[in-house]
């Protein structure tokens, strides 16, 4: 009986948050990454689209970018319209993209070798509806500029990634809390064991840093195919990897 | 000389009548050809065009790539030309005919063209014969001295030729403008010149010019906006769209960060906007809201637009597949709106995300197989799984050094999880190394 009634006052609450922080989001605009134990732990049952997720890969060295920037294809592969990546070094390999589902003739490429204007031409972009989604690789950002970034995306309803690339390793870039709805690590782990020798599908470990309105998660899961959908590996099925749940209020 | 003494001393002269009238016709026609470089032309008898490309050059890629697509073009119709890029009109004159051509540094037009005879300030010739009798002949000599006995032996033409060419005096062009374009113009009682004014004037006219053009059945790829100040200089502002346009609110939006760099003087006494360049455009149904396509489309030009005028040198583009094998060749850049090619990349070969390049070698050691152990950026890594090879032949129908290249690329990973990209540049017997081109996810 209490239990019952704890858990109406809990959605309640959950209610009247939803309506302060802004409910101008549409319902539903939501990008499910269709694996359950993903979907499960993020409040909106999937990636939140109108908003700003930030990614970043395990550390600052150049080969741990590559994987944050697959995931992110993956992500704008399974929606539709065109994308505007705003890129900063000229290391980005379109058939890479593709293969994680991304075609070439949805990509604009905006060129800035300067920090200061990668985030203002995203803003510009977020501006635009009719966008899939705005893709910029910045190493800093501040809160205020996140703050911003998330209020253009919510007002056009296109979604914001933000591909964290810091150069110096003691840069800490991730330190700093930023106005993110998500903030993802992807990093590469070795592949699935095959009966041959050679390379089976590729591996990644998959953390939710930080949720608006959900725990940090991890997981480890199999890389983007070339539709851009993960998949649990076959052997971890039955032990998905997760941090233990806290039992007040969550889920 | 005579024509008759010249044809006695050249046998088989051809001699062709002057006509200064065609001349100077053919110079306007010059000049408003130089109209796609900048909205302010105008020509410069007797063989001269002065174009003010202020707040345009971004259009072009810079000053530089300006001249040398203007140098290019020119020489296609057989006109040598001589140009040059500085910060008032009269430097620039002095650098093209007498000086090294080129683009001088904003503010360095003083030790730019102080080096340069006296006949480069536009001086008449019995200024420059008494100039050189009493000893000068550099235009740096003359700079730092005081003006008054200039003045006083020479006649004001020397000091203020030398301070139009230094920028401290105003050196007005009367600009061409060509007939029949859609022109809008205003003029002011009092002379403006704050932001705020500006921009509700620019977004009036543009909001007029728009409604001409619908009557017109066109829409606008070009617009020129120019100012006239108080003391007859003009500022001008122009955008070009990627797709015709009559949107105002778009165009406003095109001019908006531009209308900042106008610099009002004294105050500005007129403003014309000019659509440059129309063309057809057909009228468009309201498409309905399930019809996604159309909508995204257009969108996808104004934020071509947008961004293009933001970032000024560097284009947006769309990457197109090429049909080469050899990766760096692969990939090229393409408008961002444009028909959509039917060329792909082979599906199933693998290809990383990231792409180091050129290709950094790594240490290995030298054999057929993928290497157990390798260093890369000074961190040695332990290769637990490979796979590969894929062979990859030079194309020789396209670069000569590639007639003997033979790349055989294995994606390796390491124990940490990593994958990268490698390949070997000959056979191990021939003495191939091994270099690293790309990290997999």
């Amino acid at each position: 009986m209490a239990h019952a009634g704890r858990g109406l006052l809990l959605a309640d609450l959950r209610q009247r948050i939803e309506r302060i922080e802004g409910g101008a989001r549409r319902r539903g605009s939501t990008l499910p990454f269709g694996v359950r134990a993903i979907d499960r732990r993020l409040p909106a049952g999937g990636l939140a689209l109108g908003c700003l997720h930030e990614f970043a890969g395990a550390s600052a060295a150049f080969e741990h970018a590559a994987a944050p920037i697959s995931f992110t294809a993956g992500l704008l592969a399974r929606l539709k319209g065109p994308v505007l990546w705003c890129v900063k070094r000229r290391d980005l390999f379109a058939p890479g993209l593709t293969a994680a589902g991304l075609k070439p003739e949805r990509v604009i490429y905006a060129e800035t070798f300067r920090d200061a204007d990668v985030l203002p031409l995203m803003e510009e972009g977020l501006r635009s509806p009719g966008l899939a989604g705005v893709v910029a690789e910045a190493s800093q950002m501040s809160f205020d500029a996140s703050r911003r970034l998330q209020l253009a995306a919510e007002a056009s309803g296109v979604t914001a990634f933000v591909v964290r690339r810091w150069k110096a390793a003691s840069d800490a870039a991730l330190a700093r809390p930023t106005a993110a709805v998500t903030r993802w690590r992807i990093a590469s782990l070795p592949s699935t064991e095959l009966t041959a020798p050679g390379i089976g599908r590729a591996r990644w470990s998959v953390e939710l840093l930080r949720c608006r309105g959900a725990e940090p998660s991890a997981w480890i899961m199999e890389a983007c195919d070339e539709t851009g959908r993960l998949a649990v590996p076959a052997d971890l099925a039955d032990r998905p990897l997760q941090t233990p749940q806290r039992r007040a209020g969550a889920g | 000389m005579t024509v008759a003494h010249a044809q006695a001393l050249v046998p088989g002269l051809q001699m062709i009548e002057v006509t200064p009238e065609e001349d100077a016709e053919a110079l306007g026609r010059l000049a408003l050809w130089c109209l796609r470089y900048a909205p302010i032309v105008a020509p410069d008898p007797p063989d001269g065009v002065l174009v003010d490309i202020a707040g345009a050059a971004h259009l072009h890629g810079g000053e530089a790539a300006l001249l040398r697509d203007l140098v290019r073009r020119l020489r296609r119709t057989g006109l040598d030309a001589k140009v040059a890029v500085a910060d008032t009109a009269g430097a620039a004159w002095a650098m093209a005919c007498y000086g090294p051509q080129g683009v001088v540094p904003p503010g360095a037009t003083a030790p730019a063209i102080s080096e340069l005879p006296l006949e480069a300030l536009r001086l008449p010739r019995e200024t420059v014969e008494s100039l050189r009798a009493a000893g000068f002949e550099r235009i740096g000599e003359i700079v730092e001295k005081p003006k008054g006995p200039f003045i006083r032996r020479f006649g004001p033409e020397l000091v203020r030729r030398l301070d139009q060419a230094l920028g401290r005096e105003p050196d007005p062009i009367e600009p061409l403008f060509p007939a029949d374009t859609p022109t809008r113009r205003r003029a002011f009682a009092e002379p403006i010149g704050a932001p705020e004014v500006l921009e509700r004037v620019t977004a009036d006219l543009v909001r007029d010019l728009c409604r001409d053009l619908e009557a017109r059945g066109e829409g606008a790829r070009r617009l020129d906006l120019v100012f006239r100040r108080v003391d007859n200089l003009r500022q001008g502002v122009r955008i070009a769209t990627a797709r015709p346009s009559r949107d105002p609110r778009h165009l406003l939006r095109l001019f908006g960060e531009r209308l900042g760099l106008v610099d009002p003087g004294f105050g500005i006494e007129e403003a014309v906007l000019m659509a440059s360049v129309v063309e057809p455009f057909a009228h468009t149904q309201i498409v309905g809201r399930h019809v996604a396509e159309e909508d995204a489309e257009a969108d996808v030009g104004e934020l071509v637009d947008r961004v293009a005028v933001r970032l000024a040198a560097n284009a947006p583009y769309r990457l197109t597949p090429v049909e080469s094998r050899m990766p760096e060749r692969s990939v090229r850049k393409a408008p961002p709106l444009g028909a959509v090619t039917t060329a792909a990349w082979p599906a199933r070969l693998p290809r990383p995300p990231l792409l180091v390049d050129p290709p950094e070698p790594i240490v290995a050691l030298n054999s057929d197989q993928p290497p157990k152990m390798f260093t890369w950026r000074g961190k040695r890594r332990g290769v637990a799984k490979a796979d590969g090879p894929e062979r990859i032949h030079g194309e020789w129908w396209t670069c000569d050094d590639e007639m003997f290249l033979v790349r055989d690329y294995y994606r390796v990973e390491t124990e940490a999880g990593e994958r990268f990209w490698l390949f070997r540049d000959a056979p191990a017997a021939q003495g191939g190394r091994w270099f690293l081109h790309g990290v997999f996810a």
